[in-house]
C-alpha cells in the first residue's frame, strides 16, 4: 500500500496573504490520475481536438486535408457569421434586460405582504420548470398571424394583425418575448433571496431622514441587491448567449437568416451542411467570445460586492 | 367477346407480344423463377428508417417481413433531420451500426455516392434467386430509376417513395367567384389574385415561404419555364427563366398568400389550406391525408387534387423521393437486399398508397384497379398522382451541398417577398454557393 507523507517543513513556511499550503511527497501524485484522465478525457481532448478540425478541411464523405488557418480567413470574410454574431449580440442583451427588469420589479412586488401572495408566487414561476420545446410550440402556435390568439387578442382592442415571427423586423423581438415569459421568474427567486438578506436598519434611519419610497429603492435597495442582480445577469447572460432551443424549435434561424444566432449557424454548418472544420472554427471563436463576456462580468461582479464597496 | 389464354384475341396476343418484347428489353427475368425467401432465416437485420407515414407502414408490416423470410429485424425509426444527421456520421466512419438505410434522394442521393457508401445492387437485381419476377426496371417511373442509379448506371438503391408536387384546390372558394382551375401559369397568377379578398381573410395561394423549405417551390416553378438552376455542374440560377420563376413565387406570395408566408413550412400552408380561408396550396402529394380528415379540416370533400399547369416551357412536376439501400459496409447485404425488395413489393406499394402515406414508384401498383378500390384518398387525387407521374421531374439538382443550396437561395426567396428584386437576390445567391459547390466536389 502507498504511503502518503506530508513535507511539513514546507508547512511552516508563511507568506504575506497567510500559510503557505503543505507541499506534499512525489509519491501523493498517483491519486490525482484519476481526475486528471477524467479531466483530460472530458475537457481538454475535446477542445485540442476541435482546434485540431479547426485547421482542417473536414466534410463528412470526403477526405480531411490540414489548411492552416484558412477557415479562420474565411470566417472573416462570412458575412453570415458576423450576421449571426450581431443577432446574438442583441438576442443576448435584449434576453436579459428585459428579464432583469421584470424579474427585480415582480420580487419587489412579492416581497410585500398581501393575500394568496404563496399561491400567485408558485404560479409565476411556472413558466420556469416547462420544456423550452413545449414552450416554443405553444408560442409558434400563438404567434400564427392568421389562426394564433395573440393577434385575436390584439384585434379585441383594435390593434392590426401582426406577424411576429413570420417577419424578420419582428422575429427577434419575438423570441425575446418568449425568453421573458419563461426566465424572468429565475430573475425574480434570485433578487427576492437578495431582498430576504436586506437588513432593516438602514430603512428605519431613511424613513426618520424623510426619504421616499424611490429614494429608498434607489439608495438602499439597489446597492444592497446589486450582487445579487449580478449574479442573475451572469446566468442569465450564459443562458442567453447559448440559447439554441426555442429558437431552433421556432423559427430555425428565420425568416431567411433574421434570427440566425451563432449558435444556429453553427449547427447548420456542422450537421446540416457537415462541415465540421469550419464549424469547429466557428466554435472556437465562439469559446473566445464567451470567456471574454465571462471576464467582463467577472470583473463587474467582483465590483459590485458588499465588501468591495466598503473597500471603496 | 371473351378469351382466355389458350384462346387469345388478336389484342391480347399482341398486348401479349409487346409486354414479352418490352421484358426482353428491360432485363426481366424468366416467369418460373421464384425467390428463396427463407434463403436468409435466423440472420439478424439492422434497419435505419426516417420516422414519417412512409417509415411507419414499414414498421407496421415488419412481422409479415419476419414471418415470410425467417430474418429477424431490429429496425430504428428517427424524425428526417436527424436520421440524415445520424445515417451520415455513422456511414462516413465506415462502419455504419446498420445494414439497411431509408434515404432522400433529392437530398442525399450525391452525397451517399460520393462517400461511396452504398453496396451495388444491380447483381442481385438481376439474380432470380435474389428478385421476385414482377419486379423490372420498366415498372418504376423514370424518376425512381434516376434517383436510385448512379452517374454510371449502377444500381445503388431501390425507390421506395415519391413524391410529386401536385396543387390543392378550394373548389367552394372557386365555385364563389366562378372561377375554373387554371391550365397555364398565367392563369394560376391571374386565378390567385382573383380569389384573394383580404378584407374576408381570404387568400389565393400558400406556398412555403420559410428559408431551405421554399427554395423547392422556385425550382419547380423553374421546370415550367424548361430551366433547372444547375446545368452540367454549372450553376444558372441568374438564367432569364430562373429570374421569372422568382417573379412568380414573389408575385404569388407577396400578392395572393397570407400575412406571414415568409415564415410558413409546410405545416402551416397545410394550417392555412385546412382552415378553407385559401384557394391553392402547392405542396408534395403526401400531405393530402388531413384535408380529408373531418377532424382535422373544414374541406373535406371540397378539394381539388390536381397536376399544377402548363408553364411557358413545359408541364413539370417537381418531384422528390425516398429509397432503401443496403449500406457496403453491411455483412448480410442479400438478407438486406430482400428487406428492401419487401418494401417495395406490390403488397407493400399498395399498403403505402392505400394508407395515402405514401405513393410507389411502381407503375403496376397505381394501375392495379384493386389497389385503387382500398385507396382511402379521393379518386381525384390519384389521378393527380398519375398525371404527375407522366410529367415528372427532378425538382432539385444532384449535388452535395443540397441543404446549402436550399438555405442560400431560401434566403434570397424569403428576401424577394420582403421586396427585394429577383434578379439581384438571385446573383447574389449564385456568388455565394458558387465557392460551396466548388469545395464540395473538390
Amino acid at each position: 500500500m502507498a504511503s502518503v507523507t506530508v513535507d511539513t517543513t514546507a508547512a511552516d513556511a508563511v507568506t504575506e496573504k497567510g500559510v503557505k499550503p503543505p507541499r506534499l511527497a512525489p509519491n501523493y501524485w498517483p491519486f490525482v490520475v484519476p481526475a486528471l484522465v477524467v479531466i483530460g478525457a472530458v475537457i481538454v481532448f475535446p477542445w485540442v481536438f476541435t482546434l485540431w478540425m479547426s485547421v482542417n478541411s473536414w466534410t463528412l464523405g470526403q477526405e480531411q486535408t490540414f489548411i492552416g488557418l484558412d477557415n479562420y480567413v474565411r470566417l472573416a470574410g462570412d458575412m453570415r457569421f458576423w450576421e449571426s454574431m450581431w443577432h446574438t449580440a442583441i438576442y443576448t442583451v435584449l434576453s436579459v434586460v428585459a428579464p432583469l427588469f421584470l424579474g427585480t420589479l415582480a420580487a419587489l412586488v412579492f416581497d410585500g405582504q398581501f393575500p394568496l401572495r404563496g399561491f400567485l408566487r408558485g404560479v409565476f414561476v411556472m413558466p420556469m420548470m416547462a420544456t423550452p420545446v413545449a414552450i416554443a410550440l405553444v408560442w409558434t402556435m400563438m404567434f400564427h398571424p392568421q389562426l394564433g390568439v395573440l393577434n385575436y387578442l390584439l384585434s379585441l382592442v383594435g390593434i392590426g394583425a401582426q406577424e411576429w415571427i413570420y417577419n424578420q423586423s419582428t422575429v427577434i423581438p419575438s423570441l425575446v418575448l418568449v425568453e421573458t415569459w419563461q426566465w424572468t421568474p429565475l430573475i425574480m427567486l434570485i433578487v427576492l433571496g437578495g431582498l430576504a438578506a436586506v437588513p432593516r436598519e438602514p430603512y428605519e434611519s431613511a424613513e426618520i431622514d424623510g426619504a421616499n419610497a424611490w429614494q429608498k429603492f434607489r439608495y438602499l435597495t439597489l446597492p444592497m441587491i446589486a450582487p445579487f442582480l449580478m449574479i442573475a445577469v451572469i446566468i442569465r447572460s450564459i443562458d442567453a448567449v447559448k440559447s439554441f432551443d426555442i429558437i431552433y424549435a421556432m423559427t430555425q434561424g428565420g425568416p431567411g437568416t433574421a434570427s440566425e444566432t451563432i449558435n444556429i449557424y453553427l449547427y447548420n454548418t456542422a450537421f446540416a451542411y457537415y462541415d465540421i472544420g469550419y464549424g469547429s472554427a466557428m466554435a472556437v471563436v465562439f469559446f473566445v467570445v464567451i470567456v471574454a463576456l465571462s471576464f467582463v462580468l467577472m470583473m463587474v461582479r467582483a465590483r459590485t460586492n458588499w465588501s468591495d464597496m466598503e473597500d471603496r | 367477346m371473351t378469351s382466355s389464354l389458350w384462346t387469345p384475341t388478336r389484342r391480347n396476343f399482341l398486348a401479349g407480344s409487346a409486354a414479352l418484347s418490352a421484358a426482353g428489353l428491360v432485363g426481366a427475368r424468366p416467369a418460373s423463377a421464384a425467390v428463396d425467401w427463407k434463403r436468409f432465416a435466423g440472420t439478424t437485420l439492422e434497419v435505419n428508417l426516417v420516422k414519417s407515414p412512409r417509415g411507419e407502414i414499414l414498421l407496421k408490416y415488419l412481422k409479415d417481413f419476419e414471418a415470410l423470410t425467417g430474418i429477424k429485424v431490429n429496425a430504428e425509426a428517427t424524425p428526417e433531420q436527424q436520421q440524415r444527421q445520424k445515417t451520415t456520421i455513422e456511414l462516413s466512419s465506415g462502419r455504419p451500426s446498420f445494414d439497411v438505410v431509408h434515404l432522400s434522394y433529392h437530398v442525399q442521393k450525391r452525397q451517399y455516392e460520393k462517400g461511396k457508401w452504398l453496396a451495388d445492387l444491380s447483381g442481385f437485381f438481376k439474380d432470380p434467386s435474389l428478385t421476385d419476377p414482377s419486379m423490372v426496371e420498366g415498372d418504376f417511373a423514370e424518376a425512381g430509376l434516376k434517383f436510385a442509379k448512379d452517374a454510371d448506371g449502377t444500381l445503388r438503391s431501390l425507390p421506395f417513395s415519391v413524391d410529386y408536387w401536385i396543387v390543392y384546390w378550394n373548389k367552394e372558394l372557386f365555385d364563389a367567384k366562378g372561377l375554373k382551375y387554371p391550365q397555364s401559369f398565367e392563369e394560376l397568377v391571374s386565378t390567385a389574385e382573383a380569389l384573394t379578398d383580404k378584407s374576408t381573410n381570404t387568400f389565393g395561394f400558400v406556398a412555403r415561404g420559410l428559408k431551405n423549405a421554399n427554395t423547392p417551390v422556385w425550382t419547380s416553378l423553374m421546370l415550367g419555364y424548361g430551366a433547372t438552376p444547375i446545368v452540367d455542374g454549372k450553376i444558372a440560377s441568374d438564367s432569364k427563366e430562373a429570374v421569372e420563376a422568382a417573379k412568380m413565387y414573389q408575385t404569388l406570395m407577396t400578392k395572393a398568400a397570407p400575412v406571414g408566408v415568409s415564415g410558413f413550412n409546410w405545416a402551416e400552408a397545410q394550417s392555412a389550406f385546412l382552415q378553407g380561408k385559401v384557394g391553392m396550396w402547392f405542396d408534395g402529394v403526401g400531405f393530402a391525408p388531413p384535408i380529408e380528415n373531418p377532424e382535422k379540416s373544414r374541406v373535406v370533400g371540397k378539394t381539388g387534387y390536381s397536376v399544377i399547369p402548363k408553364g411557358p416551357a413545359a408541364q413539370a412536376a417537381g418531384t422528390f423521393g425516398d429509397g432503401l439501400g443496403v449500406t457496403a459496409a453491411s455483412t448480410k447485404k442479400e438478407a438486406a437486399y430482400l428487406f428492401c425488395q419487401w418494401a417495395i413489393s406490390h403488397e407493400m406499394g399498395a399498403h403505402l398508397l392505400q394508407a395515402g402515406a405514401g405513393v410507389p414508384y411502381r407503375q403496376s401498383i397505381l394501375d392495379d384497379a384493386k389497389v385503387r378500390e382500398g385507396v382511402t384518398m379521393p379518386g381525384e387525387w390519384v389521378d393527380a398522382v398519375v398525371a404527375s407521374g407522366k410529367v415528372s421531374q427532378l425538382a432539385l439538382p444532384v449535388i452535395i451541398p443540397v441543404t446549402e443550396f436550399r438555405d442560400i437561395y431560401g434566403v434570397a426567396l424569403t428576401n424577394m417577398i420582403g421586396g427585394a428584386d429577383p434578379a439581384a437576390e438571385l446573383k447574389k445567391a449564385g456568388e455565394q454557393f458558387a465557392p460551396v459547390l466548388a469545395r464540395s466536389e473538390g
